[in-house]
């Protein structure tokens, strides 16, 4: 199917949200994939980083929405160390979790954790986890 | 020398093995981590939407912590806090509008304008110390045990908070080098563990987690050396799964850098806390005359 | 010539439409209106293009009817035409000094498009000033100084030797530097070179030849520029000729030194991919064929020790352990600029592992090289096995402003194409991946090259930056992204080569401050003006060739050397040299000889003169910029028809239209 692209959508609320939350220029990117090409956890992610990106120039939020990536993504800043373009990718994708997380949609449900997972964990890794994939 | 110290929640339940070996090791170097009153947790992760200045308000107030006790320094152990200290700081120093802001809010607190230089306890050993005062003073040097240094993320990124070089750091492995170890390479050093996603995302966690010590055993590493609690669970998961899958593989422990120096510095190993470890170093360490069944050695 | 016997003016003003850049913000015929009725002001007219020929032939016939002095162009800004209005002046017998112009466009068509009515009254302001300016403008006459015909060139790679030849060819004398000890720059390291590959050495042999067998041309290899003075027509240069340690006219290029040396460290020429000893000669068809010591690495004097085996062997006596370096002097009219470049410093890309298998372009090119390292064979440094599986990485350093610098280093694209076919055909079974984020191939016959390679050598060519390259056994990783499809790829590579952009070779800053000329943020040699002047710099009789300005392949480097070697010519052929006499001059009655002025003069052409105690100004030196001008505390020193009095006439009258 032909994705259509109007100015609705490539000047809309969604590309300047993530503008704002972020503090990048999407267009900075210039879809070189090296983030892509060092991501830790891309092999897990069914689209990848650079696409993520280039779907959020385009405004097709509905595209991101659809996919893992972004709830994938572990912010370990790889991207953001070695991106040419300077985009802080890691701040890209925590807004666009944000746009979901503010709906109070949970990513993580703190209650469906099995208690032996729980055991043992460090404080550091639930907090961090609540901090970054809950409301 | 008395230097004021932010421990935060994990070292003091989980990670106690590397808070107690921290102290005692820097006691025997002459410098007493004093820790900071009322210090709360720092929120583990730094905020990075614009529009969310909340999240930094717990970070800030620690710094106010250490500014109202006149101190202009705090150091951390766990590379977390360093990173979310770190970065409120700098948050803090370069955005006026946004230290308006935070500073306004917190009107019961004094102001915080970035007075305080946070650093991680490596940098300490490296810059105030120096390499060539610990190795004078190691009683017991890791001869022969073969060690590889694994940073993980946030002692090195983003760039601006990195205390080496961000994509070949050398501290840790100048530290083991001055304790006597060998040191290993390995590819891995800096890839992240996973991280916060052993929560939600366990499999793709330990995924990423599992490459780490597998590179490092490909090099000939017996142990992995680190600084930071949740890389340190998340390693000791995967080699739990990585044996599950292969009972040939050979044991890798993790171990936080400051067991080692504790070792080295000959300090009475308790304050290890071996028992925390993920996987017992016991055997490994034992092997090589660093201690014998919970009993120090080298004096 | 001042017509009018009583001193007053009769000033034509001509007011440009310029289409619409001026018209459409301007009311062009209400300035003409107000300022047909100006005091002096005896004839206006207004034209849509004032620069066409119509336009000028207006302003002649007027010039001529009206029987004006002086006129004012009112059009755009003087940078772009100002010198087609005095010529024209001159040419109708005019002073060409007592044309000016009103800047109406940049300075106020354009900044107030939406304001028709402040545009129109600025419009106005501008125009009577610069009526004031004219009015009490000197006659000026531009001064004539010695031109020596006599050229240096700084850099003797293909650019600086281009332009050597074609300037001896002429008939100069050209005094060539180079500070290696060879000529020839980085072509003489390349295999063969992109769309032809031809092999570099069939396109160099001869050109090397001629330049060393010329009589017109003086070279001075292993030497530096110590320090210039003088301007255009006559510079004064001394040259460092760095101490060889070997007798040039008495060493015979036996070589039996090259034997009996006992140090061993890496050879710069093939990028550390073999060894030389402490004497040696910088690859065995060097021109000129000289040995040399390098005194760093030499035992003997290094510590002193008594090594001296080169001197033992050596039948002709060339050795010379006390020789010292030595300084030239030479007088000449103009400079050439051919530094080159250098590559980007790989370190600075920390994911890529410095390793003997991670190499960059001109190490793979020394492989390729049948003269190189391997004689041709592709072998890899660290065991020299050969790769069967090649990772050519683009872009490294470039297009990176983050961890390098932010410019396409144009070349790479193209010099990745042909090395992955030269590899192709030296291992025909090997196969080689190109990363690259776009291919620049806008040359003739480049497109056809990258095709021809991707459809018959089959290289595969992966759309995305490569993140990391590390080690892992016997093979480097190569963790990339294919961007086309989406996936993370990965690639166990035998060799991977990178291809590092180019920077300004290193020095370059020295040398500019030593010759007075600007460079960019990045080093590069900055031209007098990109689109119009772009082999010439801002200071006179100093022109630019090759890759010091900016990156560039061979034939782009060949035409810029041509164009700075006929821009030499074409001012050697004058029969005197003329200077703008737009510059500073100094009230002798006034100057309190304190010498403010002589420091702030960037050009250094203002000294004090001991005897009368006053300033002056050298007028083959000073560019005419004002520092000393607007610095002199009693007014002394002043700018040729840009006087305090002159401007403070200008600003009262312009001023007057707001009160
Ligand atoms: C790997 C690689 C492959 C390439 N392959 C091709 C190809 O196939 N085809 C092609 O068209 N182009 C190719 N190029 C580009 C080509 O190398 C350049 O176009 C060309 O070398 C530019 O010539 P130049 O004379 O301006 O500079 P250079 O070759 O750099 O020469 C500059 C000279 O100036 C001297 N010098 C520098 N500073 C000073 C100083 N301060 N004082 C005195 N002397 C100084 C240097 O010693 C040197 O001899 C390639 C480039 C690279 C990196
Ligand atoms: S590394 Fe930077 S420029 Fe390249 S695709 Fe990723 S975000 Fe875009
Ligand atoms: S921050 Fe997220 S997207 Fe960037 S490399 Fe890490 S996991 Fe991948
Ligand atoms: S020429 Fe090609 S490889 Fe070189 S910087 Fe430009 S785009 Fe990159």
């Amino acid at each position: 199917m032909r994705v259509e692209l109007s100015v609705k959508q490539v000047q809309g609320d969604f590309v300047k949200k993530v503008e704002e939350i972020s503090g990048q220029n999407l267009l900075s990117c210039y879809q070189c994939g090296k983030c892509s090409a060092g991501c830790p956890m891309a092999f897990a992610m069914d689209i990848l980083p650079n696409q993520i990106i280039r779907l959020a120039q385009l405004g097709l939020e509905e595209e991101i929405a659809k996919s893992n990536t972004i709830w994938i993504c572990a912010s370990c800043y790889t991207c953001a160390v070695r991106c040419p373009r300077g985009v802080d990718l890691a701040r890209v994708m925590e807004a666009l979790r944000l746009l979901t997380l503010r709906k109070n949609i949970n990513y993580v449900q703190p209650i469906e954790i099995p208690p032996e997972t729980l055991e043992g964990m460090p404080q550091v890794a639930l907090v961090s986890s609540f901090r970054k994939l809950t409301s | 020398m008395n230097l004021w110290y932010y421990p935060g929640c994990t070292l003091k339940t989980r990670a106690k093995n590397a808070e107690d070996s921290a102290i005692v090791s820097m006691a025997a170097l002459g410098i007493d981590m004093v820790e900071l009153p009322r210090w709360n947790c720092c929120g583990t992760v730094h905020s990075l939407a614009g529009d969310d200045l909340i999240h930094h308000i717990a970070p800030v107030r620690d710094l106010i912590r250490v500014k109202e006790q006149g101190g202009s320094k705090v150091a951390t152990i766990c590379s977390f806090c360093y990173n979310t200290l770190r970065r409120a700081d700098i948050l803090m120093r370069g955005d006026a509008e946004k230290r308006g802001t935070i500073n306004s809010f917190m009107d019961e607190e004094p102001d915080y304008n970035g007075e305080v230089d946070v650093v991680h306890l490596l940098q300490v050993l490296r810059d105030d110390i120096g390499w060539k005062a610990i190795s004078e003073k190691v009683k017991l040097p890791l001869e022969g045990l073969k060690v590889a240094s694994y940073y993980g993320c946030t002692l090195l990124r983003p760039a601006e908070v990195a205390i080496d070089n961000v994509e070949k750091p050398t501290v840790m492995q100048d530290l083991l080098r001055a304790l006597g170890a060998t040191v290993i390479e390995f590819p891995f050093a800096t890839e992240c563990c996973g991280s916060y996603q052993i929560v939600g995302n366990v499999g793709f966690a330990l995924e990423a987690a599992k490459n780490i010590l597998t590179s490092a055993l490909r090099r000939g590493a017996e142990a992995v050396v680190l600084t930071c609690p949740m890389c340190d669970y998340n390693l000791g998961l995967a080699h739990r799964e990585l044996k599950r899958q292969r009972g040939d593989l050979p044991d890798i422990p993790t171990l936080y850098f400051s067991q080692l120096l504790a070792i080295a510095l000959g300090l009475d190993t308790e304050v290890c806390h071996f028992n925390l470890n993920y996987i017992d170093p016991q055997p490994l360490l034992q092997s090589k005359g660093l201690i014998v069944e919970g009993v120090k050695v080298g004096e | 010539m001042i017509r009018r016997q009583d001193g007053t003016r009769r000033i034509g003003v001509f007011v440009c439409h310029c289409g619409l850049n001026i018209a459409a913000s301007v009311d062009v015929e209400k300035v003409v209106e107000e300022i047909s009725h100006y005091p002096g002001v005896v004839a206006t007219e207004h034209y849509m293009y004032m620069c066409s020929d119509p336009g000028q032939d207006l302003v002649r016939k007027t010039i001529q009817e009206k029987k004006l002095d002086a006129i004012v162009m009112s059009n755009c800004s003087p940078y772009l035409h100002e010198r087609t209005y005095r010529t024209l002046a001159a040419s109708e017998g005019l002073n060409p000094y007592f044309c000016e112009v009103a800047n109406i466009r940049e300075a106020c068509s354009w900044p107030h498009l939406k304001d028709r009515e402040g545009a129109t009254k600025k419009a106005i302001a501008i125009i009577k000033a610069t009526v004031e300016k004219v009015r009490i403008n000197m006659e000026l006459f531009p001064p004539v100084i010695p031109l020596t015909r006599r050229a240096l060139i700084v850099g003797a790679g293909i650019a600086g030797m281009t332009s050597a030849l074609e300037i001896a060819d002429a008939g100069y004398e050209v005094v060539l530097v180079d500070r290696a000890p060879y000529i020839g720059g980085h072509v003489s390291q390349l295999s063969g070179t992109f769309p032809t590959l031809d092999r570099v050495g069939c396109v160099t042999a001869p050109l090397l030849a001629r330049v060393v067998t010329h009589p017109k041309i003086k070279l001075y290899t292993y030497s530096e520029i110590e320090d210039i003075e003088g301007y255009i027509g006559s510079f004064d240069i001394r040259i460092r000729k760095k101490a060889s340690f070997v007798d040039e006219t008495r060493c015979n290029s036996c070589g039996r030194c090259l034997e009996v040396c006992p140090v061993s460290v890496p050879s710069e020429f093939d990028r550390g991919l073999s060894q030389r000893g402490a004497i040696y000669r910088s690859f065995p068809e060097a021109v000129p064929s000289r040995l040399l010591i390098d005194a760093t690495s030499c035992v003997h004097l290094a510590t002193g020790n008594s090594c001296r085996a080169c001197e033992e062997v050596c039948p002709a006596q060339a050795i010379e352990f006390t020789q010292e370096d030595v300084i030239a002097e030479e007088r000449i009219g103009a400079i050439i600029v051919a530094t080159g470049y250098d590559l980007f410093p790989r370190e600075r890309i920390g994911e890529y592992e410095i390793d003997p298998d991670v190499i960059d372009g001109i190490q793979f090119e020394r492989l390729l090289s049948p003269t190189g390292p391997t004689k041709g064979e592709i072998r890899r440094p660290s065991d020299g096995k050969v790769p069967q599986q090649v990772v050519f990485i683009q872009c490294v350093g470039s297009r990176d402003p983050e961890h390098g610098v932010i410019y396409c280093s144009r070349v790479c694209c193209m010099y990745t194409a042909k090395q992955a076919v030269l590899y192709k055909r030296a291992v025909p079974e090997g196969q080689a991946y190109v990363f690259y984020m776009d291919i620049r191939s806008d040359s003739k016959e480049f497109e056809e090259f990258v095709c021809s390679a991707v459809e018959e050598e089959r290289i595969m060519y992966l759309r995305g930056r490569v993140s990391k390259v590390f080690r892992d056994g016997d093979k480097i990783k190569v963790w990339g992204a294919d961007t086309l499809t989406g996936k993370m790829v990965e690639i166990s590579a035998d060799l991977v080569v990178l291809a590092l952009g180019m920077t300004p070779s290193p020095g370059i800053v020295d040398l500019a401050h030593k010759l007075n000329v600007i460079f960019d943020l990045f080093g590069f040699i900055t031209e007098a003006h990109p689109k119009l002047r772009p082999v010439e710099t801002l200071t006179a009789g100093v022109y630019l060739a090759g890759a010091c300005q900016w990156p560039k392949d061979i034939p782009d480097t060949i035409s810029s050397a041509s164009g700075a070697a006929s821009k030499i010519l074409s001012l050697f052929s004058r029969e005197e040299l003329l200077r703008d006499p737009l510059i500073s001059f100094v009230d002798e009655e006034i100057c309190r000889g304190c010498g403010q002025c002589v420091s702030v003069c960037v050009y250094k052409a203002i000294t004090l003169d001991p005897k009368k105690k006053v300033a002056t100004v050298n007028e083959a030196v000073c560019e005419g910029c004002g520092a000393c001008a607007a610095t002199c505390p009693s007014g002394a020193i002043r700018h040729k028809n840009s006087t305090r009095s002159q401007f403070f006439e200008m600003i009262d009258i312009a001023a007057a239209e707001y009160v």
